[in-house]
């Protein structure tokens, strides 16, 4: 049954290509916004916490703080309004969703960049 | 009501065309069978009889599969009547055509059962709401259930613990978002009724 609804899911939500990126990235999200009749796109770039669920269903969470106050968004994967994604860094993070890094401000709200991998492995 | 008997695959999400995430339920429905067709002059009412799901002949009692082999098909596991289709005739396939995209439906099906629950949980009361102050072990109890000498007895109906789920609940007003054909598959937004597995009917 779960073949079904993957399924359902390929032929039904398209989404664009995404670059690969998890916990602890930085990346910006180019998404289009509608106001009335007319559309624009608006950068979000923040860290991302958290990517949850699965298909047409995973979201992912980022975080930025604008203004001393801390924002975060949650973004469906496959949302249409989603333009592209830039990834700006790739963080050296041990878990999968760094709920931590909510309590840190300032110089403690650093994440080590990851080494870029090797060629060939 | 015309409708057709299906089973309930499982939720996901799709995006309509203003780019809005709208929570789905996946019902492979069909092909359906007419089994019987009832008459008023034999039956005393009109009605078709569908059939739905394969089932091994020597599951089934021989009463059965006379039935089934009068209108030259398999054994079917789930047998549902409906009215309002009096123009098909025995034997005739029914599938997913019978509904079109935006059109709301009404789904049945068997609530998934949740064993004999106290009040809270089963209608919603909330329990005496303090853990100390005199509280041992009253926590989620339904409090009084009627006065006193008069009416001297408890109202019929009143609410209490008992069997939740496991019973038949209809769903109603549910859009149609995707009839997919080919692969019997209907798309309604919302939950509905019932384990993944389990047989719905769907009724226009």
């Amino acid at each position: 049954m779960d073949s079904i609804i993957k399924d359902v899911q390929d032929t039904l939500v398209e989404g664009v290509k995404l670059p690969e990126f998890g916990a602890g990235s930085t990346i910006t999200v180019h998404y289009k916004i509608k106001e009335g009749n007319k559309e624009r796109v608006q950068l979000f770039q923040g860290v991302v916490i958290q990517r949850k669920g699965s298909g047409s269903t995973e979201t992912f969470t980022i975080r930025k703080i604008s203004g001393n106050v801390g924002v975060e968004r949650i973004f469906p994967v496959k949302s249409p309004f989603i333009e592209k994604i830039e990834v700006n860094k790739v963080g050296a993070v041990r878990r999968a969703r760094i709920y931590y890094f909510r309590d840190r401000r300032g110089k403690a709200a650093r994440i080590r960049e990851k080494r870029r991998a090797v060629a060939g492995k | 009501m015309p409708g057709i008997i299906g089973k309930k695959i499982g939720m996901t999400s799709i995006y309509s065309a203003e780019g809005k995430a709208m929570p789905c339920t996946i019902i492979e429905a069909g092909p359906c069978v007419v089994t019987q067709v009832k008459t008023q002059e034999k039956d005393g009412y009109e009605a078709i009889q569908l059939g739905f799901g394969d089932k091994r002949e020597k599951n089934t009692p021989a009463a059965l599969q006379g039935h089934f082999k009068k209108a030259k098909t398999t054994p079917k596991r789930k047998l549902v009547e409906f009215g309002g289709m009096n123009d098909l005739n025995l034997g005739d396939v029914v599938n997913v055509e019978l509904f079109e995209e935006g059109q709301y439906v009404d789904v049945v099906g068997i609530s998934k059962g949740k064993g004999f629950q106290g009040v809270v949980k089963r209608h919603g009361f909330g329990g005496v709401g303090q853990a100390t102050h005199g509280q041992h072990n009253r926590l989620r109890a339904p409090g009084s259930i009627g006065a006193a000498s008069y009416p001297a007895r408890v109202f019929k109906g009143m609410r209490m613990a008992g069997q939740m789920g496991n019973a038949r609940v209809k769903q109603g007003n549910l859009q149609v978002l995707k009839v997919l054909t080919d692969k019997n598959l209907i798309l309604v937004k919302g939950s509905v009724p019932g384990a993944k597995g389990g047989f719905v009917t769907i009724e226009a």
